[in-house]
Parts: structure tokens; C-alpha cells; sequence
């Protein structure tokens, strides 16, 4: 069971920061997985009171702020246009309304979760996130590095025209994904994210050119077995290594065809 | 540490622990309604309002909601009534004890969206577990409460 | 009828939707003692010893128990009637644990922090010993589960703790060797269900307190307050007179609160410390401390010809009990006698063998179905394996072979078939489906595939010549009557059909009839809300108890007329005479003289009891999406028909039926438990056993095709746990007309769908 001696409201990021420094202490999320871990914590820094919870929109950005909730990601009218509704398909099944009312998408990324299907989106969509220490970090690069004692501040996506589309591989509605995906292509590069192998999402990107020369049925399934083929899958309760990596191809070619279906 | 926090309509100053989750604090001040079905945030029998959205009350730390606006099932009888009325008329509330999660979420989703298709309305309650209903009964129910308030705000009823 | 077969609201419904404190957690003291048990993280073990010392030392703590504080007498947790025929093999704590899950010690403080706290410090030395985690190996294995000599069955079920055997059976009829070698088609397949969850919202509490006359009052949310009663004296060993059991509303049971899971921990503490004291499991130990359904391996073998009549059945049972006996040899009888009669017609031979076997699992229990669900899925879904080696519709295959009114099935005891209307069912059930147009599938020209499946099933309505109703009817003030049983509304609305019927032959309105129950001193003897007996079995003796109060309430008005009892007559309201109809008597007179210087009784007990349980009956066919691409299935429509006599309530029958689907649905396509290799349960909360949500059931719709019971209250039979039975082999049917592959383990993944064979020849499953 989770002990914890002292909350504290953070006044600040850099109080937050320098709190977070002692390992006993830790920043709370949405509390969701926090609270059936086992563990004796000094200080929670809750870092609600600094007006981390909304999305900014920019000229050529949108900024998420890491206390900002899956619900606010899925109902966000500019973000969901811009992504052809992705950020929201991608949340929409993690179990209900309630935990996504309370869920951040700092949590989510922060603990860099193999289940996530949020990691698996801002993937393809080419975010950044920036830590109050370290700055701005490549989404890619940040999902591979160790937990730290930086805090996550937001997250930042580059409005730039896109086409994506995320597809999850669900048995029970609203549980764990089996497998997730999201594909996107800016400038005509295509890329694909696949988390849940059960793995954390990783990109594969299409560096062979298989959809150079047009996205069809074909191509889309050349893509998808390449990406599959790129990928290492395992086992857990909820599939074999052999089942994702069979279904893993299909995902991919139909969120390449869902990402070119104009909306 | 000490708390204020404002529950259903009534300011409240209490004692709580650092990790007291709002769900045994609520239980605590007389909060019954509030139910506790599972560890793992999956059964929405705890769903309380926090500044009028429906969260989780079993993994919300009770000491984050200081200063904030807290409402149970005790604080919204009438309207529990006039819904849980047309799920009694269909006999879906059965045990019972999924109930006040389930009233507090419809009850979010009709302010928020007042016309829900059958879809929404089962996504919006997916995170509301029943085992005893099926869930066919609720819906029947729900459709029901839905049209009631469409015919009276026609001037039908 | 007025108020029989009405869609009357239930008694308790504003209540609940309005969330009043109404459950044990509601209720109990807040300054109880917090009680937790300590678990085995070990499947198999010795306690070679336990050090409490340090974890007393807690600031808080009042009590810690181990097993060298309980008595030494076995007993069993199972709700069952005297003698239970499940073995004597528990302890409240034992020095040999046998499961992991099982209680080491019972530690009580203030505070559930400091409760927790001491249980971290209980220091534990184990002799972990090797563990029986395959119920395929458990028979004449060399490690014994139960290898003490203080073991004791109490009925003849075939036990023998040195086989690790807790039942066996053999029964037939007719010769059945010589029936299949002469049957044009002989199919032999085995089947495999899981030990499934029971999942109610309300998970295993008890609160127990010491009265004014010193006796230990335990309010429990359970099914069975008097079986509770009895085992919670031989637990503590103290006498039952000691111990008054009652129950508050209850968060759903579905059979798990058939068995005192609970209910002896803060009975222990509350003995030993006069103090009160509550205990409350949380959903993982709900998990893996709780009665769930017996996994059980079925192999049938199914004589048919080729013109479709079905001639034999030899059904083989292993049910694993897991590491205690509550409701092993029961269960188990359930598989072939709730299953095999649905094919009578042409049947003339059967045979039915059975090992219920002890492992170092969790112990199982009473998960509505008892069995029947277990057997139904392999009869069921055999017989669609013969429809398809047949080439015939499933639907008339079964048509051709159906029990029907009139006939005395051998394997459901010889019981003649009084009201049966499964035939119509069936009919009903497809017609509104549209099954022939739907049947086997339809590629939707979109990578996936829309396939129907079919099912039958059967149950009964209590356990013939055991089972005891009990119900007292009495007169007050104004009229109105107190309605006071045993039986537990656990959820179904047993309080409220009980008052219909009491209204019914009272001829009064539904509210006019007060309920009370249960309560071990005030209650009339029930055994409890199990077997599917309430309705039937305690239903009558409501109307029994009501005709006996009519009659009485005629004896009043008589006397205060001054006419002759026979030539009264009672409509509700007033009595009157019949020879002179100017001269009546309001019952509202009546029930006030009844309490001026009467000689007459105003209070009315009856017992009943049944020589026969007769089967409700009941047709589920499904329409499931397949995604041929990934396996993905989802349920779009479940229709089913259920004959369960009259229908006392169409509202609750209804929300009954589609509720028992629901879990149904849950049980064939999401609900698995497996086991780690050090034998501990990995679906230990509702993150990984996933019951299913109101988005993962589809479209369940219900009817009913009434028979008329000639010995059940207004014609009724029994409803609550037929309505399990049908959602595992419909769907296993579904998924083969879809995909062309039988799946006889439950559940079935997409992951199985999509690999199909070949899923099977790499897992060992």
C-alpha cells in the first residue's frame, strides 16, 4: 500500500523541482497506478496551483500542459481537428470518463507505460516534451530515457498539416490495449508508433519508401509488414508475442488508409 | 493536516492524513452513497463530483481538494429521485450497490450532454460496472428519464 | 391476478438509487476494530513458526490470532443443510496452509493503518512444501492436500482425503456401451471451463458485535443467515444459541455468499475480545480468497443417428474443488443431471462418472449455475459439434430430440417433466433472431464475418428434499400485514415478489405487506437465497402462511358478527357474511379486535419443503462481428426465451435474465483465471479479471414462454440461475460458424480466433 508522510502544493516549478530531488518524494498525476503501487512516500508535490491544466493553443503549436487530463484531450475541439480526432480515438477507451477526468497526460508520459496509448500518439505526432531542467526533448528520445527527478512541464506538438490515424487492438472494451498504433506522414514521410508489444511504443519509420508511390491496400500492407518486421514483440496476459506480431501488420495498413481517407 | 473544502453546498474543515483518499474522508463525514468496489479504478462505484466533474474518489488524495467544491449523491437527492425513479420502474438497480456511482455519472453526462445517443450514452458509463443488471435495464431506464424530460420540456407531461 | 405476474417496483428501489446507508459497511459502528487477515504467499505449506510479538507492539493493535487460538474441530464454510455433504476439512486457521490465499493469522486494531502495519511485522517461518497446481494430476497424486487425520466427510460423496479425492460418483441408466455401438455417429469431446469470479459490486464483509445478553450478533452481507449461524458456532465452538446472524442489503451474491468467506474472522475477534468488529475483503482478496466457480474438465461422448436422434450421453466430470471441499460434491451432480435431460426424447441410455478433486488452488464455491453452467457448455455445445457433423440445423436437431411435457427423464431422477415450454422457447428465440436467414453466417464484405449460435438450458427450482421455505405472515394495526423470512434478497427483489404473492392471496395492495429478513431469531427457518429456491420454495410457504391468516382473519370478523365461520367470506377489505350481506366487518375492525381480549392467532408460520425441483428451461441464440484480420469479436444481439413458469415479476424476471447473460457473455469471452506457477491467482483485481461493461455485451433481448409448475407458487418456477447457462455455448457456436473452429476452453480470446488450431497445438492449455 502507498504511505505518504507530507502533501505539498507546489508554489512553484522550481520549488516543485528542488522538492523532487529527494527520492522519498515524488510529483503526483492522475494517482490512478500511483496508488496501488507499494511504497513509503515522504513528500507528494502536487502540482495543481501552477496552471499546468490547459492546452494553448499558438500560431504554430499546441501546448500541453502535464497536468492537463485525457478528458480534456479527447474533447479539445483544435487539437482534435487539426490530428483528424487520433489524441482523441487513442484516449476514448481508457476505462471511463471518471479516470479520464483525473488521468494527466503527464503521468502517462512520465512513467513511460507500455500500455500507453497516449505515449503511442504524441509519438506520431512528433512531439516534444519540456522538462523544467533539461528543456525541450524530442518526444522519441525522452520515451527511452530512465526515469529521472526532472519534472515533465508540457508537452509540444508543431501544428503542421499531418495525416494520421490511430487503431488499438482491444479485447474487453475498455481494457489494456492488446497492441496499439498510430501512423502519420508529414512531407511525405510516413511513420508508424506501436506500443503495448507489450512493450513502450516505439517508431518505425517507412525509410524503404514503401509509400512513395501511393498509398493503396498494397502498399498500406507492405508498410505494415515492414513495420512488424522492424519490431520486437513479447508475451503477457493479454496476448503472445505471435498474436501481436500478426496483428500488428493489419493495424498499421489500416491506419495508413484511415490516416489517407479524407475526414 | 487540516482541510477545507466545500461538500455538497456546505463548507467543511476537517482532519485528514496526507494520503487519506477523498473516498474514506467522504465516507467519514456521513457520505454513504460513496462506495468502495474495487483498488484498481475500474468500477466507478466511488464517482463523486470535484468542481462538477465526475471523478474517482478512491484515487483522488483527499488533501488535493482543498479549496475545491465536493458533491456526493447526498448532495443531489432530489435529482437521484427524479432520475433513479424510471431505473426503479425498470427494476435495474437490483443490488444496489453500483447505484450512486452510476446516478452521480448519468447524471454528469445529461448536464453535459443532454441528448446522448444510445453510443454516448454507453461510452460515457463504460468506466460504471453493474454485475447484476446487464446494463439493458439502466439503458432502458435512462431512455426513458431522457424522453420523460424532453416530453415536460415540450409542456407535454 | 392483481398482483402476481405484475412489473411491480421494488421494495427497496428508492433507496438504493438514491444511495442510502442501507449495506453492512453502512451500517457498522465506525469505531469497530478494523480486522485483516494475513494470506499464504505460499500454495503448500507448514507454518514452522509464527512470531506475533513485534507486530503487537503496533500502537493500536487489540488482537492478533493464530491457529494456536482456534479450536481444533474441523467444519465447513459451505451453506449447506445439516449434514453438508461438503467434508469437514477447515480450521479458522490452520498450521497447514493449502493455498495461496489461505489464512495464516487475524489481526484487529483501530486503525487500518496500524492493522496493516502489524501485518507486515507478523514474522512467518515456512516449510514450503510441493504444491497439486494441475487438477488433471490431482487423483491418487503423492502430495495430499488434506493429509490430517481429523478429516471428516460427513455424507457418503465418495471422499477420500488420502486421494485427494473429495467426491466421486458413478451413475446410468440403461447400457450405455451397447447404446453407442450401435449409434451411426459417436463423438468424443472434451471441454474445460475456468474457475470464474462471482464479481458482485459489494465485495465479502462482516460486522460483528456483542448484545445486551451477551451473545455474539453478526451482521453479514450473506445469503445464508442460518447455515452462517451454525458455522460460525462450530468455528468458534461455542453453542448456536450464542449467535444471531442477521443481514442489511447486500452488494449482489450470485452464490459467493452461499459460503461464510468472511464471517468467522470478526466472529473470532469479536468472541475473544467482546469488543466489535469489522472486516471488509478487498476486491484482490475477493479474488483469491473468495468461493469461486468450480473449473471443471468435462469429456462427453454423444450417440446420435444419422437422422438426427440423440440416443446416449457418457459425461465424465473433473471438478477441481481446489485446496477445501465447500460445495464440491454438489456442484459437480449438476454438470450431467442439469444438462443431459434437455436431450431425453430419444435418450435411452446414459452414463455420468465424476472426481472432484482437492489442489492447492483456491477453494471453490456456489457461483450461480452450481455446475449446470459447467456441464452445459460441453453437452450444449457437443451437440452442435453433432449438428455439424450431421450437416443439419442445430435447431432442428434439437427439436427432434427436446424433453417435453409428460416425459420421466432418467437423468434428471426420474422426475416426470410437469410444465415444460422449451420447445416454444426455442422457436420463439429463432424466429425473432432470424435465424434462418442468419444462420451459420454473413461475410460483411468488410474483413469481417456476422455468425449466429445456439443454446439451451435447464436448472431447477431448490433441492428436492432438503430445502426448507419458511415464511410468517401476521396481522397488525390498520391492516397491514408483516411479511418476515429467511430467505436473503441479495439484489433479485425476493422481498418484493414475496409481498406480491402475500398481496395476492390477501387481496390487499402490495405496500399493505411489510418485509422482514432475514434474521437467525426472528426469521422463520429458510435455508437461504440458493438452489433457486426462493420463489418457489418460500413463495409457496407465503401462500400457505396467507391462507392460513385469511382463514383466521374470517375466524375474528365471524366472532365479531356473531355468524358462523362458514358462512363468511373475505375480499381484502372487509369481512362479510355471506347469509346476510348487510352485516361485514372492515379489516381495519378486525385487525384492532384482534388485539382487545382475542382468541384467535394473528400470526402465521409455514415450512415447505419440495420432493422435486422442477426445471425452468430457457433458449439463448447470439449474433457476434468477427474481424477476421485480428480475431476481434464483438456481441451485437442476444435473444433468449425462458420458461420459467408463471412470472411472478416481468420486470425483475427480465433484468434477471439479461444480468445472467451479461455474466454469461463475460464468462465465454473475457473471464479467465490462470495461475502463476507458484500457484497465485494473476487476475487478482478488476484491472485483469475483466468483467464485461455495458459496451461489451451487445444487445441482450428477453421474453418468456411460460409452462405452468403445478407445484409452484401461482404456477412459478425458479429464474436466477438458469439465465447464466446459455452465453458460452452459443457464442463457442457463433465463433465456429464464423471461423470453422471449436473452442471448448473458455474464454475465447481473439487471440484463439484468430490463430484458431493452431493457438491450441502451441499453448498448453
Amino acid at each position: 500500500m502507498l504511505t505518504i508522510r507530507q502533501y505539498v502544493r507546489a508554489e512553484s516549478l522550481e520549488q516543485a523541482y528542488e522538492l523532487n530531488q529527494k527520492k522519498a518524494n515524488l510529483i503526483l498525476g492522475g494517482m490512478h497506478w500511483m496508488k496501488m503501487t507499494t511504497r513509503s512516500v515522504d513528500t507528494a508535490i502536487d502540482l495543481s496551483g501552477l496552471g499546468l491544466d490547459t492546452i494553448v493553443e499558438t500560431d504554430h503549436t499546441f501546448e500541453i500542459g502535464c497536468m492537463v487530463t485525457l478528458r480534456q484531450l479527447e474533447q479539445h475541439p483544435a487539437l482534435n481537428a487539426w490530428c483528424s480526432h487520433a489524441v482523441a480515438d487513442a484516449v476514448k477507451d481508457i476505462v471511463g470518463v471518471q479516470f479520464r477526468n483525473t488521468a494527466t497526460v503527464g503521468g502517462s508520459i512520465f512513467g513511460r507505460y507500455g500500455f500507453s496509448d497516449v505515449l503511442t500518439v504524441f509519438l506520431a505526432l512528433n512531439a516534444r516534451v519540456v522538462c523544467h531542467h533539461a528543456g525541450e526533448i524530442p518526444l522519441e528520445q525522452y520515451a527511452q530515457m530512465p526515469a529521472d527527478r526532472d519534472i515533465l512541464v508540457k508537452l509540444v506538438v508543431d501544428k503542421r498539416p499531418m495525416q494520421v490515424s490511430y487503431q488499438a487492438m482491444r479485447h474487453a472494451r475498455t481494457d489494456f490495449p492488446i497492441l496499439t498504433c498510430a501512423v502519420s506522414c508529414v512531407d511525405g514521410v510516413w511513420q508508424a508508433s506501436v506500443g503495448a508489444r507489450p512493450h513502450k511504443a516505439a517508431l518505425v519509420r517507412d525509410q524503404e519508401g514503401l509509400l512513395c508511390g501511393g498509398v493503396d491496400e498494397t502498399s498500406a500492407a507492405r508498410f505494415g509488414d515492414y513495420v512488424a518486421g522492424q519490431l520486437n514483440f513479447g508475451s503477457n496476459m493479454r496476448g503472445s508475442a505471435a498474436y501481436r506480431s500478426q496483428i500488428c501488420g493489419v493495424l498499421v495498413q489500416r491506419a495508413v488508409l484511415a490516416a489517407c481517407e479524407v475526414k | 493536516m487540516e482541510l477545507k473544502f466545500e461538500l455538497n453546498g456546505k463548507k467543511i474543515a476537517t482532519v485528514v492524513e496526507a494520503d487519506s483518499l477523498l473516498l474514506d474522508v467522504l465516507r467519514s463525514l456521513g457520505c454513504a452513497s460513496v462506495k468502495r468496489g474495487c483498488e484498481s479504478s475500474n468500477c466507478g462505484l466511488c464517482t463523486v463530483f470535484v468542481d462538477d466533474k465526475p471523478v474517482l474518489s478512491c484515487s483522488v488524495l483527499a488533501a488535493r481538494v482543498a479549496g475545491r467544491k465536493v458533491t456526493t449523491l447526498e448532495g443531489l437527492q432530489e435529482e437521484a429521485a427524479d432520475f433513479g425513479a424510471f431505473i426503479a420502474d425498470q427494476g435495474a438497480e437490483q443490488c444496489g450497490f453500483c447505484n450512486p456511482g452510476l446516478m452521480m455519472n448519468a447524471i454528469a453526462m445529461f448536464r453535459e450532454n443532454p441528448h446522448p445517443s444510445e453510443e454516448e450514452i454507453l461510452s460515457y458509463l463504460s468506466g460504471n460496472l453493474c454485475r447484476c443488471s446487464g446494463y439493458e435495464g439502466q439503458l432502458r431506464g435512462i431512455q426513458s428519464y431522457l424522453a420523460f424530460k424532453d416530453a415536460q420540456k415540450k409542456g407535454e407531461v | 391476478m392483481r398482483h402476481v405476474n405484475q412489473p411491480v417496483r421494488k421494495k427497496d428501489a428508492m433507496a438504493l438509487v438514491t444511495g442510502k446507508p442501507v449495506y453492512t459497511g453502512d451500517l457498522r459502528d465506525p469505531n469497530a476494530l478494523v480486522v485483516k487477515v494475513l494470506h499464504s504467499p505460499h500454495a503448500n505449506a507448514m507454518i514452522e513458526n509464527i512470531d506475533t510479538s513485534i507486530a503487537m507492539k503496533v500502537p493500536g493493535i487489540e488482537a492478533i490470532f493464530t491457529y494456536k487460538d482456534v479450536p481444533q474441530k474441523r467444519f465447513t464454510m459451505a451453506g449447506q443443510t445439516y449434514p453438508e455433504p461438503s467434508p469437514y476439512d477447515r480450521l479458522l486457521l490452520d498450521r497447514h496452509v493449502r493455498f495461496h490465499g489461505d489464512a495464516v493469522a487475524v489481526v484487529a486494531g483501530e486503525s487500518e493503518k496500524a492493522v496493516d502495519k502489524a501485518l507486515k511485522l507478523i514474522k512467518v517461518a515456512y516449510q514450503v512444501l510441493p504444491a497439486v497446481l494441475d487438477f488433471r494430476t490431482a487423483k491418487d497424486n503423492p502430495v495430499l492436500v488434506h493429509p490430517e487425520d481429523n478429516w471428516v466427510a460427513n455424507c457418503p460423496v465418495g471422499a477420500d482425503n488420502h486421494r485427494n479425492l473429495c467426491a466421486h460418483d458413478e451413475m446410468s441408466h440403461g447400457d450405455i456401451e451397447a447404446v453407442l455401438a450401435d449409434c451411426d455417429l459417436v463423438l468424443e469431446r472434451t471441454y474445460h471451463t475456468k474457475a470464474n469470479s462471482q464479481a458482485m459490486m459489494e465485495t465479502f464483509r462482516t460486522y460483528t458485535y456483542m448484545d445486551t445478553y451477551g451473545r455474539l450478533n453478526v451482521l453479514s452481507s450473506t445469503q445464508i443467515v442460518f447455515h452462517a449461524r451454525r458455522i460460525i458456532a462450530h468455528a468458534l465452538d461455542i453453542p448456536k444459541s450464542k449467535v444471531r446472524v442477521t443481514k442489511p442489503r447486500i452488494g449482489g451474491g450470485f452464490g459467493a455468499k452461499q459460503s461464510c468467506v468472511t464471517e468467522v474472522f470478526p466472529a473470532l475477534v469479536t468472541w475473544k475480545t467482546g469488543k466489535p468488529a469489522y472486516l471488509v475483503y478487498s476486491r484482490q482478496e475477493s479474488q483469491t480468497s473468495g468461493s469461486p466457480r468450480h473449473e471443471m474438465e468435462i469429456t462427453v461422448r454423444i450417440g446420435a443417428m444419422k437422422d438426427g436422434r440423440i440416443r446416449g450421453f457418457d459425461m465424465y466430470t473433473l471438478s477441481n474443488t481446489g485446496a477445501y471441499g465447500e460445495h464440491g460434491p454438489t456442484t459437480v451432480g449438476l454438470s450431467g443431471h442439469k444438462s443431459i435431460p434437455l436431450y431425453n426424447r430419444n435418450q435411452e441410455a446414459y452414463r455420468f462418472t465424476y472426481d472432484v478433486v482437492y489442489t492447492n488452488m483456491q477453494a471453490a464455491g456456489a457461483y450461480r449455475g452450481y455446475g449446470a453452467t459447467q456441464g452445459l457448455f460441453a453437452v450444449e455445445s457437443i451437440v452442435n459439434e453433432l449438428a455439424a457433423e450431421l450437416k443439419m440445423d442445430p435447431v432442428q436437431l434439437r427439436l427432434m430430440n427436446l424433453i417435453a411435457e409428460g416425459q420421466v427423464p432418467p437423468a434428471y431422477y426420474y422426475e416426470p417433466c410437469n410444465a415444460c415450454a422449451l420447445d416454444r422457447c426455442l422457436k420463439e428465440t429463432a424466429q425473432r433472431m432470424g435465424w434462418d436467414e442468419k444462420y451459420p453466417c454473413r461475410d460483411m464484405g468488410n474483413g469481417k464475418v456476422r455468425s449466429v449460435g445456439v443454446a439451451l438450458a435447464m436448472q431447477g427450482s431448490s433441492i428436492s428434499n432438503v430445502d426448507i421455505g419458511g415464511a410468517t405472515i401476521k396481522l397488525n394495526d390498520d391492516g397491514f400485514y408483516a411479511l418476515t423470512i429467511g430467505a436473503a434478497d441479495m439484489g433479485t427483489g425476493c422481498d418484493t415478489i414475496l409481498a406480491q404473492m402475500a398481496a395476492e392471496v390477501m387481496e390487499c395492495d402490495v405496500d399493505n405487506v411489510v418485509v422482514y429478513g432475514a434474521d437467525t431469531d426472528a426469521s422463520p427457518y429458510d435455508s437461504g437465497s440458493y438452489a433457486s429456491s426462493t420463489t418457489y420454495l418460500t413463495g409457496r410457504a407465503v401462500e400457505e402462511a396467507c391462507e392460513k391468516l385469511r382463514e383466521s382473519i374470517q375466524k375474528i370478523g365471524a366472532a365479531l358478527m356473531k355468524c358462523d365461520v362458514k358462512d363468511t367470506d373475505f375480499d381484502g377489505k372487509t369481512v362479510r357474511c355471506v347469509s346476510d350481506p348487510q352485516r361485514s366487518v372492515s379489516l381495519v375492525d378486525v385487525a384492532t379486535a384482534s388485539m382487545v381480549n382475542n382468541q384467535f392467532e394473528t400470526q402465521f408460520t409455514a415450512t415447505t419443503s419440495s420432493p422435486v425441483s422442477p426445471p425452468p428451461y430457457m433458449a439463448g441464440m447470439v449474433e457476434v462481428e468477427i474481424d477476421k484480420a485480428t480475431g476481434a469479436i464483438q456481441v451485437l444481439n442476444y435473444e433468449a426465451t425462458v420458461d420459467c413458469g408463471t412470472v411472478i415479476n416481468p420486470n425483475l424476471a427480465r433484468v434477471q435474465t439479461e444480468g445472467g447473460i451479461a455474466q454469461g457473455i463475460g464468462m465465454a469471452l473475457y473471464e479467465d483465471i490462470t495461475y502463476t506457477d507458484k500457484g497465485a491467482i494473476r487476475e487478482d483485481s478488476f484491472m485483469q479479471y475483466k468483467i464485461p461493461t455495458r459496451q461489451d455485451v451487445g444487445r441482450i433481448h428477453v421474453e418468456f414462454e411460460s409452462s405452468y409448475e403445478p407445484t409452484g407458487p401461482f404456477g412459478a418456477k425458479s429464474i436466477g440461475e438458469i439465465v447464466i447457462n446459455t452465453p458460452s455455448p452459443a457464442i463457442a457456436h457463433a465463433v465456429y460458424n464464423a471461423t470453422g473452429v471449436w473452442h471448448r476452453e473458455l474464454p475465447i480470446t481473439p487471440e484463439k480466433i484468430l490463430l484458431g488450431e493452431k493457438y491450441y497445438e502451441t499453448s498448453s492449455v
